[in-house]
């Protein structure tokens, strides 16, 4: 077998266990003497809770154990940044899928009879439920004790004297965007499998995205030894942000002590996914954007807010990393940005593949196509001649530094068949049917920001058998990073895959590496692997070299399974080598830590610890062609392209699976995915209401990455899990403008949106 | 009860209650965890199963109703060592990311092929349309399923 190589499109490893139903997911634990653990929700937006009767469930048979917040010993609150969501409701509940009891039984069905007997006893209080007025006068509180009321954190960013610079313009364009919750939808729902060990040790397998964070949150709210919490994480079936922190973990962690050595499983179906899950923040966001007459940008002036429901979850992060992308990959010299990421009753908000840039590019890359019709200028043209350079200063005063190939997307896109062909596309439309091609400019920072260490420990291993055993320290949700690990560990010591040996993150083996998230994961994990892979591969070489008796380390090289000599042409099997090292020479470790920009846009240090600014951004542009029904007001997305710099590509299979499926969620955000909140309820619980793509809602993709290369990235690769998701709703939005001269504020651009859109256009130009 | 039935090639009889959800008697009683469950109400595919060789929702069937059937499993596709084509198409063409539709996505496939061996690429979109995947936005699978159909071997020239 060859050896593995970067570059090369590898299919992954856990493709095989997953076509053959072998892996093992966290939802497939099970076990003998199993127990069955439920919660039961408040099923009400906001309100005091009065009691808890829990005396019919508990007699019920089947049913073991039913704990409130009364049994818990620790602070009884998590959250990554600010830890203000209970693990079972105290005294209050804030949403309708607050947890508020657990219930313990033998089996599914006991399990379910306890839950509805379980009775609240709730007195309601007024609910809030849109992000605007609730920071508005008299709106009720969601945390009394807040400082700053239902503002959970505010962020300012301003560079230049944007009341001169919007005098200066000739030309400005005005408007306010609409976004609504989008929920992830993974296929495999929340789920999580834990026991009390003899030993005090409590094992918790779980579908996580983040295992080292979720042990100390298990501990610090249950109030228990952080060493006596271990976190395995599989394989997860979809995660997407959407398992960055706790779900099931706090809840297996307090039911375990209620039944000592017995296997406990917890998994939510999904109408209790769906409720309970944090989702992508709505948002409505206020655009104001001023053009010279030459079409350079000028002046910008933005104020959003996101709804982060009741608890901070990622929010505030979210919030930040919105506002650090809110003037896209353009020259502005003018900027006003204020971002409000805000408490309600709604459904949590959280961290969701894009962090909060999605929404902000639907809105600056829609203000982008109103100004260049403004102007005369073609959408293309206007992207043009803004694109952010290296060496520029960005709109929030940060020197732009390392790859920066937004101009290079836009050449690429401009000399592609799509982009060429599409006036001629464009002409033949069916009767009723309108085309129209729209693009928009994609920008993405990677990792953790300027203030959270953003780093990894990489550990690698020589086996008995004669393999290299990487210990992954960054969970795979999907993306197949951990099979990027092997071929990036196989490139450097020179080994095949059938040498190669994979360890899924578990506390116990694996060292803190951070979470899957915050397109880091394949770089900061993979620097590090590079440095313990090469400083194992040194000392099996040196070992090597002796063994050989050859003049200089140079003379011997790692082959696939074992080690050449060159002068005489022998070898040794690797299971030999293992043998030759002391113990302690057989695994290295490394450790990485992401650099961080020097420079600092805001005296705010709140915002720098929410991520403000990043160092590195990978970029793109996106174009779409869409086809609208008039009779129907159904779009239909017929082609999409997506040109990406993500620095060098690893393995393009892996890379194109990336931007195929950020696609196909944003065509989903764009087109259907509605997730219906009315006072705080949950009116799509399930998939038959809240719609996601099928096959036949997405169309042909084209995925182009440049050629470039990153300095700082593990062989000069940058963040690509991300990105593809920001550059759909914008680029549809524009399109359908494009096709039909109407623009829908207010997303998805659902059929009766549209019909609505188009209706009101003909009434005006029959007024006219 | 007792149901009589072949399963992944093998006759079996085994007790079960007779409305046990076919999905929980596989993945709890037989411990055959391939088979995965996203929505239990039939919508999204995931828990796909062929049942005399036509794809069925096993979240919505009762184990009494496996009687005198013929069952397959994802378990049950892969001889000892060698993957079945349509697993094999999968693996090269990159229709795998978190693998979670992946089983119930293969055996409809299956069916899918069955009823029409040559498909046009939109005849794979509609035959799969009841197969909900979130992650891959679905051209890979599209392409495995084509390869497939067509007999290619080799994964594509990427
Ligand atoms: S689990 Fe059976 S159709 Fe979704
Ligand atoms: S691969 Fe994740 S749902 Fe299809």
């Amino acid at each position: 077998m060859k050896s593995l190589e970067i570059g090369r499109p590898i299919p992954r490893v856990d493709a095989y266990s997953k076509t053959t139903g072998q892996e093992r997911y966290a939802a497939d634990y099970y076990g003998e003497n199993l127990v069955w653990a439920g919660v039961k929700r408040a099923g009400i937006a906001h309100a005091l809770i009065k009691d808890i009767h829990i005396d019919d469930a508990k007699t019920l048979p089947g049913v073991i154990s039913i704990l409130t917040h009364k049994d818990i010993q620790g602070s009884n609150r998590q959250g990554m940044i600010r830890k203000d969501q209970p693990v079972l409701a105290d005294n209050k509940v804030n949403h309708c899928g607050d947890a508020v009891a657990l219930v313990l039984a033998e089996d599914k069905a006991s399990l379910h009879k306890a839950l509805d007997l379980i009775t609240l006893d709730l007195e309601p209080l007024p609910g809030i439920f849109d992000p605007e007025k609730a920071i508005g006068e008299g709106a009720p509180l969601v945390h009394e004790g807040h400082p700053q009321g239902n503002v959970l954190f505010k962020g300012v960013l301003e560079t230049g004297d944007i009341e001169i610079g919007f005098k200066e313009c000739h030309a400005v364009v005005e408007a306010c965007f609409e976004l609504p919750h989008q929920e992830h939808a993974y296929l495999e729902t929340e789920a999580g499998w834990a026991i009390l060990k003899e030993n005090g040790q409590l094992k918790i397998v779980v579908s996580t995205q983040s295992p080292f964070r979720d042990r100390s949150e298990v501990a610090e709210a249950l109030g228990i030894n952080v060493e006596k919490v271990r976190i395995i994480a599989p394989y997860c079936g979809g995660a997407f942000g959407g398992k960055d922190g706790v779900t099931v973990q706090t809840l297996l962690g307090l039911a375990v002590f209620h039944c000592p050595g017995r296997p406990i499983k917890m998994w939510w179906d999904r109408e209790e996914s769906f409720l309970a899950s944090p989702k992508r923040h709505p948002a409505r966001l206020y655009y104001r954007l001023g053009v010279k007459p030459d079409g350079a940008l000028h002046a910008l002036d933005v104020r959003f807010y996101y709804d982060t429901g009741p608890y901070d979850h990622l929010g505030g992060a979210v919030m930040a990393l919105g506002l650090e992308h809110a003037c896209g990959p353009y020259r502005i010299s003018n900027v006003s940005l204020k971002g409000f990421c805000v408490y309600t009753n709604s459904p949590i908000g959280g961290a969701f593949r894009g962090f909060g840039v999605p929404q902000v590019t639907a809105a600056m890359e829609q203000m982008m196509d109103m100004m260049a019709t403004q102007l005369g200028l073609s959408p293309f043209e206007i992207r043009k001649r803004n694109a952010i350079r290296c060496g520029d200063k960005n709109p929030i005063g940060i020197s732009v530094t390392g790859s920066t190939g937004f101009e290079e997307c836009l050449k690429t896109l401009e000399e592609h068949y799509l982009w060429k062909k599409r006036n001629e596309w464009k002409s033949k439309a069916g009767p009723f049917k309108k085309r129209g091609v729209g693009i928009a400019s994609v920008m993405h920072g990677m990792g953790y920001g300027p203030v959270v260490p953003d780093f990894a420990n990489a550990k690698i291993e020589l086996t008995r058998e004669g393999k290299f055993r990487v210990f992954s320290g960054v969970v795979d949700i999907g993306q197949g990073n951990a099979s990027t690990y092997l071929q990036i560990a196989g490139a450097i010591l020179n080994q095949d895959m059938a040498h190669m040996e994979l360890v899924l993150p578990d506390t116990e083996s694996a060292l803190p590496s951070g979470s899957a998230s915050a397109s880091r994961t394949t770089s900061t994990f993979g620097n590090a692997l590079i440095g313990a892979a090469q400083s194992l591969k040194h000392r099996v070489l040196q070992r090597a070299a002796i063994y050989f008796m050859a003049k200089e380390i140079k003379e011997v090289d790692l082959i696939p399974g074992g080690v050449n000599h060159f002068t005489t042409g022998k070898e040794i099997p690797l299971s030999e080598m293992f043998h030759i090292l002391d113990d302690s020479e057989k695994v290295a470790a490394y450790t990485f830590t992401a650099p961080t920009a020097k420079e600092n846009p805001t005296e705010d240090q709140n915002l720098r610890l929410h991520g403000v600014p990043h160092l590195i951004f990978s970029y793109g542009v996106h174009l779409c062609y869409v086809e609208v029904d008039e009779l129907t007001g159904n779009i239909e997305v017929k082609r999409y392209l997506a040109v990406s710099d993500c620095g060098r590509i690893i393995n393009p299979q892996t890379f194109e699976q990336q931007i195929h499926g950020g696609i196909a969620q944003g065509i989903g955000y764009a087109l259907c995915e509605e997730f219906i909140v009315k006072e705080g309820r949950v009116r799509t619980p399930d998939l038959a209401t809240y719609i996601i793509p099928t096959a036949l809602d997405v169309p042909e993709m084209d995925s182009i990455p440049l050629e470039s290369y990153e300095p700082t990235g593990p062989f000069g690769l940058k963040g690509a899990g991300e990105i593809s998701i920001d550059g759909p709703l914008p680029a549809i939005a524009n399109a359908v403008a494009d096709a039909c001269g109407v623009r829908l504020f207010r997303s998805p651009f659902t059929p009766e949106r549209v019909l609505k859109a188009l209706k009101e256009r003909e009434n005006r130009e029959f007024e006219h | 009860m007792k149901i009589n039935f072949v399963l992944n090639g093998k006759g079996r009889v085994l007790n079960a209650p007779s409305d046990r959800r076919v999905i929980d008697f596989l993945r709890e009683d037989l411990g055959l965890t391939g088979t995965k469950e996203s929505c239990g109400a039939g919508e999204c595919g995931v828990c796909t199963i062929l049942v005399d060789g036509e794809s069925r929702l096993s979240c919505l069937m009762f184990a009494a109703q496996l009687e005198g059937r013929n069952v397959l499993t994802i378990e049950g596709l892969a001889s000892e060592e060698t993957l079945h084509p349509m697993q094999e198409a999968f693996v090269q063409f990159g229709a795998v990311q978190c693998g979670f539709c992946t089983p119930g996505m293969i055996l409809s496939a299956l069916d899918l092929l069955k009823r029409n061996p040559h498909p046009t690429r939109t005849e794979i979109r509609e035959g799969l349309s009841g197969n909900l995947c979130r992650c891959t936005g679905y051209q890979k699978i599209v392409d495995a399923v084509e390869a497939t159909a067509c007999k290619k071997e080799k994964g594509p020239p990427l």
